[in-house]
């Protein structure tokens, strides 16, 4: 069977555990097997994992679960795993699923591909799956071998699909382990979409020219109910919190609609944000590299066309 | 204080990449390569600061062939006092983890540094392995470090925030962006490295259950769709209709 860990930070579910379990129904139905979740810690209707595609849920209610420690989670997952003879593990590629795999791995002496972008194909007992490389710039397909395999699922490589109805939770058990990470405390923006899971992301960089004239950026972000974001030079002037840059030194995304506003587009951005799906890009200089990267540009002030362009969104959102 | 930093070489960031005839193994050919920039920016020169703040030893330490040891010295001039190198041609994150452990296990190192990932296979893997194989915790994405005796306090990056975390020394971590600034090697730093100790040490065998068979080119794109300034609800049209992202 596939066993999908099923993230729950803070209690809650998130969409990245919806994607895991869409994907691992996916793989499980591939295989001609079925799709099981695994839910860590104090987390409240985790049985809607059903409509995802989980044909059971398995939950460790155990508050130890509640702060994270990859080598007690590790330990957890891999028991599960084996006690229930699971072939392929999914987690999602995640500050925790990164932090999970790699221990997994080890533990269970399972091949891992970590990122991966699109669903697997079987090759004999093989599984082949893709993921991108090289920041972008390639795409490389790997082969696992081993008898149990793990997959980390990429953000926004597939979108959650509603395919059943919710499920019974089975409370389970494993030998308690003692964890040696002590979590102080955990800091979060309330209300707004993480930047590794942002769909739609508005960016601004240098051609700003101050941090007092970012009203418009989030004014546009607003509108599109996206999450912002900024260049290097923009977070090391203190225009813009380090959180919000994008690129290859600071956080890399992969959003269905990347908007970039007066940023050139220096080889390490493109690293970060390559990966999108679309990118339109407005900038003054007709030469900006950003537009070679870009689906559709504008040349222009970006004074004049951002608020231009809030209000066509304003006036599409009004009309949908 | 003993730190282990483990540094990958990569192709530079400005890399033209590609691979050979039937896509199955990178083309190294006119391809600059450097330090990994999280092994070298974040864990390497934070490692040397605390090093400078505590006292004790930086070791440096890449998995690869002899033509790594250009980016080896580059290590030892930005501070670390000693390197290892295990020789061999480093395949996949499995066999790289296998070889960090094997070395580390008799070492007892206080803590063991990487980057977030690599910039080639971008996978952030080898951390979490090596931390497993030696049955230590690990932190992952460490934005700050500050050492008390032998307890450490570090913020890690998490989505939309940073969690505080305490854990006692032994313990793995990968570094993201706020650990440290960049340090640029100046000429003494460059001239000792030189005669700073770098060993070799035979590789352990190891078969990856997980190999790269097949590189591709993502798809060219069409080129840029270009919109006049004044025609704002053409774009928003565009993106709807044609893009279908809004």
């Amino acid at each position: 069977m596939v066993l999908v860990f099923a993230e729950s930070p803070r209690g809650q579910f998130k969409k990245s555990a919806f994607e895991a379990v869409t994907y691992g129904k996916k793989v499980a139905d591939a295989l001609g097997t079925t799709c099981v979740a695994l839910v860590l810690g104090t987390v409240n209707e985790a049985g809607e994992l059903g409509r995802y595609g989980a044909s059971r849920v398995l939950h460790i209610a155990d508050a130890t679960f509640n702060h994270f420690d990859s080598q007690v989670s590790s330990a957890a997952i891999a028991e599960v795993a084996r006690q229930n003879g699971a072939t392929v593990i999914i987690l999602s590629h995640s500050s925790t699923g990164k932090s999970i795999a790699g221990r997994l791995s080890v533990r269970l002496d399972a091949g891992l591909v970590s990122g991966a972008n699109s669903l697997p194909t079987a090759k004999g007992d093989a599984l082949r799956v893709k993921k991108s490389v090289f920041s972008g710039k390639a795409i490389a397909e790997y082969e696992i071998t081993s008898s149990s395999k793990i997959i980390s699922l990429m953000g926004n490589a597939v979108k959650p699909e509603v395919v059943g109805s919710p499920v019974s939770v089975e409370m389970v058990t494993v030998p308690a382990i003692n964890g040696r990470i002590r979590v102080k405390s955990v800091k979060t923006q309330e209300g707004i979409v993480p930047l590794p899971e942002a769909e739609v992301v508005v960016s601004a960089g240098r051609g700003m020219k101050g941090p007092e004239n970012w009203g418009m950026v989030e004014d546009l972000a607003t509108t599109l109910g996206a999450t912002t974001a900024c260049s290097r030079p923009v977070a090391d002037a203190h225009w813009r919190p380090h959180h919000e840059h994008v690129g290859q030194t600071g956080i890399a995304i992969r959003p269905n609609l990347y908007i970039a506003i007066g940023i050139s587009g220096a080889i390490q951005h493109l690293a970060g944000v390559n990966n999108s799906k679309v990118i339109v890009v407005i900038n003054k200089d007709p030469e900006a590299p950003f537009f070679k990267a870009a689906d559709y540009g504008v040349v222009g002030d970006l004074f004049d066309v951002v608020p231009q362009l809030n209000e066509a969104f304003k006036k599409f959102k009004a009309g949908h | 204080m003993k730190l282990l930093v483990c540094i990958a070489q990569t192709p530079d960031t400005t890399s033209k990449i590609s691979f050979n005839a039937d896509g199955t193994e990178f083309n190294p050919a006119g391809v600059q390569f450097i330090m990994n920039p999280y092994d070298e920016w974040y864990a390497l020169v934070r490692a040397c600061e605390l090093r400078e703040e505590l006292g004790g030893t930086v070791v440096a330490l890449n998995v690869g062939p002899a033509s790594n040891e250009t980016t080896i010295r580059k290590a030892l001039a930005i501070g670390a006092d000693e390197a290892v190198r295990i020789n061999c041609d480093p395949k996949g994150a499995g066999f790289v983890a296998k070889q960090i452990a094997a070395y580390a296990q008799s070492e007892n190192f206080d803590i063991i540094f990487f980057g977030k990932e690599t910039i080639d296979h971008n996978g952030s893997e080898v951390g979490a392995m090596v931390a497993e194989h030696l049955d230590l915790p690990y932190v992952s994405y460490a934005s700050k470090i500050d050492l008390k005796g032998s307890t450490a306090t570090l913020e890690r990056d998490i989505e939309g925030g940073v969690e505080v975390v305490e854990v006692d020394l032994p313990f793995v971590l990968s570094a993201a962006k706020g650990m440290a600034e960049q340090r640029i090697p100046n000429m003494r730093g460059i001239m000792t490295a030189r005669t700073k100790p770098l060993k070799e040490v035979a590789a352990v065998a190891f078969e990856d259950a997980s190999k790269a068979v097949q590189f591709t080119l993502p798809p060219a794109k069409a080129g840029v769709k270009l919109v006049q300034p004044d025609q704002m609800d053409e774009l928003v049209r565009l993106l709807h209709e044609e893009a279908k992202v809004i």
